[in-house]
């Protein structure tokens, strides 16, 4: 036996040295066929990847192909192996990294339910109007919000509702898109 | 283009894909397929005692064959039953078809008797998965299901196949295309990475084959190139335990296995390499021990067909994602081509080193001649079956691990054992299949007490179908390799891994109409085994050894190649003889 070996004697491995852990913005094209979007939530969990967002729509109804957004924390070599283990699954056509080519274009919308009267209710439709949140409904003791944007401008909103009597939120998640001609 | 039932369709499909044998036990669920079976003698059908062991013993028959081997089983326990064999092969790239019956699709979802959500429970141990809702999309799954499961890298599919699917009529046809356009594998590597690999091993001066069992999965061809390669490079090889028999143990650069308990020549290759060359192997922790102590000084080169198994436990310098075939073809090429020079100082110096290692003999034990040793049993069912054409499974345990030191393979496809899995129970089946696929050979499961009680009840196929395996049981009363590491990491409190009771093992061949055998003498060892390979019939060799004796070399896990722990019958470091080492080059 090395005398290097100070740690008590134990069968567990040790942890690999820890990287920097960055976000990235995924983009799965999908067969739109049951139990595709299970595969990939399964593959996230079964392998103890993240996900802070995910969002999916079918995006080309005669190719039956749906466009999963999914984004995801991890080191380099974590985010490398998402997209591996993604792309190895048979009913996925590609994996893109919207991250990689540089800042990708991403927006969320979410409805935000406000209930209040007085000072309280004209705040509200002040800042509404500052984030250009539009009013999609109305009551005289409520307003439903409507608002687009990248999610951390959505994050404000919501925490400058909340003393105004914030009831609810209901967010789509990140959709996301590169800049420039190109496409995926 | 034809009509008939859903049923018909797979009978139709599984002939057309050119299967011979089908593992299988009826139930509600799949009684129109098996009525289908029964009318036709086009694929034979082998009643298992368990449908855990008709997918182990698919795998058996897939592994020593190369071909898909089918399995089908009904609804609900028969689905869950098969889930151990799905994920051991899903680990081990084993090419498999495994058929559920589903209850009739106006029933599912409604908790209806012997149902369960087979596509969702076999989702994540499966490659893919299909539930087949119309008889229109039947053919078309089961053919995906073949093209799938032997393709890329292999893996176990399945089709689970409602009833009213099995008995509704359509069209059967062998759909032409595949549906899935996302599903390319590559196979042919990018050769200007070859070519980069090439430059790479012609100025390593210690370099180093890594190989795996995607060898014996890419086929002979693969493994006769990486035999050729290994000759113009006169590079030294090791393998992991699913790669064994892809290069031959009888050659002097062949340094045995590698990883816990791999050689020490192995292991301190891998650690102090200055080029390494993985192909068809995937890093496990099994062969990487510690991770920050992996190898630090190497370059690596990684082939595999695989995209994800490159980068996920260790960084590759190179990385070529193909066939290994398609790759080492045009490594040997490539490499002839270029009349590369290799730095035969540096590799000379290098063999010296590995001399040295080797006369450590790191799988020295002490012999006995009162009690049978498990190695010296091993050893001398080496010697006694080498010149037949023989097939080894295993169990699990460190009977496993002594078979793979031991037992010495010189062919690919004549090693079955559960290597990522670690299934105990996966032999006795495994060689069911294997002998299925090779009637007149010997085919041997070196067996566990423990292990071969999980699965004991495929004697009674094997007795059946007349498949005289023969069961080399290396009882040691105790869950070995259990047993070692509570010696080792737990104090010595062995909880648990002492088998009280045993059954009589003579006893329990006859019961099952097979043979029994039972060897407590070293001296009898020989003429027994003899008995055992002359037998016509399948045999339950109760072979009794040391119950005290464990496997060496060990990398405990969790610790770095060179902090190797060796059995005290090995040499120890300072009486290594340099002299002995040099003469091995």
């Amino acid at each position: 036996m090395p005398a290097n070996t100070t740690t008590a004697t134990t069968h567990y491995p040790a942890k690999t040295t820890a990287e920097q852990v960055e976000s990235r913005t995924l983009c799965v094209l999908v067969d739109n066929e049951p139990g595709v979007l299970a595969r990939v939530i399964g593959l996230f969990s079964g392998r103890g990847y993240n996900i802070d967002s995910l969002t999916v729509s079918e995006t080309e109804h005669e190719k039956h192909l749906s466009r999963i957004t999914v984004v995801t924390r991890g080191t380099p070599m974590v985010i490398e192996q998402i997209k591996n283990q993604l792309d190895r699954l048979v009913p996925v056509h590609r994996v893109v990294d919207l991250t990689s080519g540089g800042p990708a274009l991403q927006r969320e919308l979410a409805m935000v339910k406000v209930r209040g009267k007085g000072e309280h209710r004209v705040e509200a439709l002040r800042l509404a109007d500052a984030f250009r949140a539009r009013v999609i409904d109305a009551s005289t003791e409520s307003f439903v919000f409507e608002i687009t944007g990248a999610s951390e401008k959505i994050d404000s909103f919501v925490n400058l509702m909340l003393p105004l009597g914030l009831v609810e939120v209901s967010r789509t998640g990140v959709v996301a898109i590169s800049r420039g001609p190109e496409g995926m | 283009m034809t009509e008939m039932t859903g049923a018909e369709m797979v009978i139709a499909a599984l002939a057309d894909q050119g299967v011979e044998h089908i593992f299988g036990y009826p139930g509600g669920a799949v009684l129109p397929i098996y009525d289908a079976i029964v009318q036709q003698d086009r694929v034979n059908h082998i009643l298992v005692r368990h449908e855990q062991g008709a997918v182990h013993a698919a795998e058996g028959y897939a592994r020593s064959t190369g071909k898909v081997g089918a399995v089908l089983v009904t609804s609900g326990p028969g689905a869950t039953n098969a889930v151990t064999g799905l994920t051991d092969a899903l680990c081990d790239s084993v090419p498999l078809v495994v058929l559920t019956g589903q209850v009739p699709t106006h029933l599912i979802g409604n908790d209806a008797f012997q149902e369960c959500d087979t596509v969702g429970i076999t989702r994540p141990c499966t490659k893919y998965n299909y539930l087949v809702k119309t008889v229109a999309d039947l053919p078309r799954a089961l053919h995906e299901a073949f093209h799938i499961a032997s393709s890329g890298r292999p893996g176990p599919v399945v089709v689970d196949i409602p009833k009213d699917i099995q008995f509704a009529k359509g069209t059967y046809f062998r759909p032409k295309e595949f549906q899935h356009r996302g599903y390319r594998p590559k196979i042919k590597g990018d050769l200007d990475k070859i070519k980069e690999a090439i430059d790479m091993m012609a100025v390593a001066k210690r370099p180093l084959f890594y190989t795996g069992g995607g060898l014996i999965n890419s086929g002979r061809a693969a493994c006769d190139l990486l035999r050729e390669l290994v000759k113009l490079t006169g590079f030294p090889i090791t393998s992991t335990l699913m790669g064994l028999g892809a290069f031959p143990a009888a050659d002097k650069q062949w340094l045995g296995m590698l990883g816990m308990h791999g050689t020490w020549e192995a292991n301190w290759s891998m650690h102090d390499c200055d080029l390494m060359i993985a192909v068809g192997a995937r890093f496990d922790d099994r062969i990487t021990g510690r991770l920050d102590a992996f190898s630090p000084g190497s370059k690596k080169i990684h082939i595999d067909i695989d995209p994800s198994s490159i980068n996920k436990n260790v960084k590759a310098d190179l990385a070529i994602v193909g066939d290994c075939a398609h790759v080492l073809e045009d490594m040997v090429r490539l490499w002839r081509a270029s009349a590369v020079v290799p730095d035969k100082k540096a590799l000379q110096a290098w063999w010296e080193q590995i001399g040295t290692w080797r006369a450590k003999n790191s799988l020295a034990f002490r012999n006995s001649n009162e009690i049978i040793k498990p190695q010296y049993a091993i050893q001398r069912l080496y010697e006694l079956t080498k010149d037949r054409d023989t097939y080894i499974t295993t169990e699990v345990g460190q009977h496993q691990m002594w078979a793979a030191q031991f037992y010495q393979f010189q062919e690919p496809n004549r090693w079955m054992t559960s290597g990522g899995l670690g299934t105990m129970g996966y032999g006795l089946p495994a060689s069911v299949g294997v002998q299925l696929a090779h009637p007149n050979s010997l085919v041997i499961d070196i067996a566990g007490e423990a292990s071969v009680l999980m699965t004991m009840q495929e004697l009674s196929t094997a007795v059946q179908y007349d498949l005289p395996v023969k069961i080399f049981i290396l009882n040691n009363q105790y869950m070995g390799m259990v047993r070692q590491w509570q010696e080792l990491l737990h104090g010595k409190r062995y909880a648990h891994s002492y088998t009280e009771a045993l059954p009589d093992f003579v006893k329990l061949a006859d019961a099952y109409h097979a043979h029994g055998i039972r060897c407590t003498h070293p001296g009898e060892l020989d003429e027994k085994i003899r008995e055992m390979i002359d037998v016509k019939k399948p045999v339950l060799f109760d072979c009794v050894v040391d119950p005290a004796e464990n496997c060496f070399p060990m990398i405990p896990s969790g610790r770095a190649h060179n902090e190797m722990l060796l059995g005290d019958a090995a040499t120890r470091v300072e009486d290594a003889v340099t002299e002995e080492g040099k003469v091995m080059v």
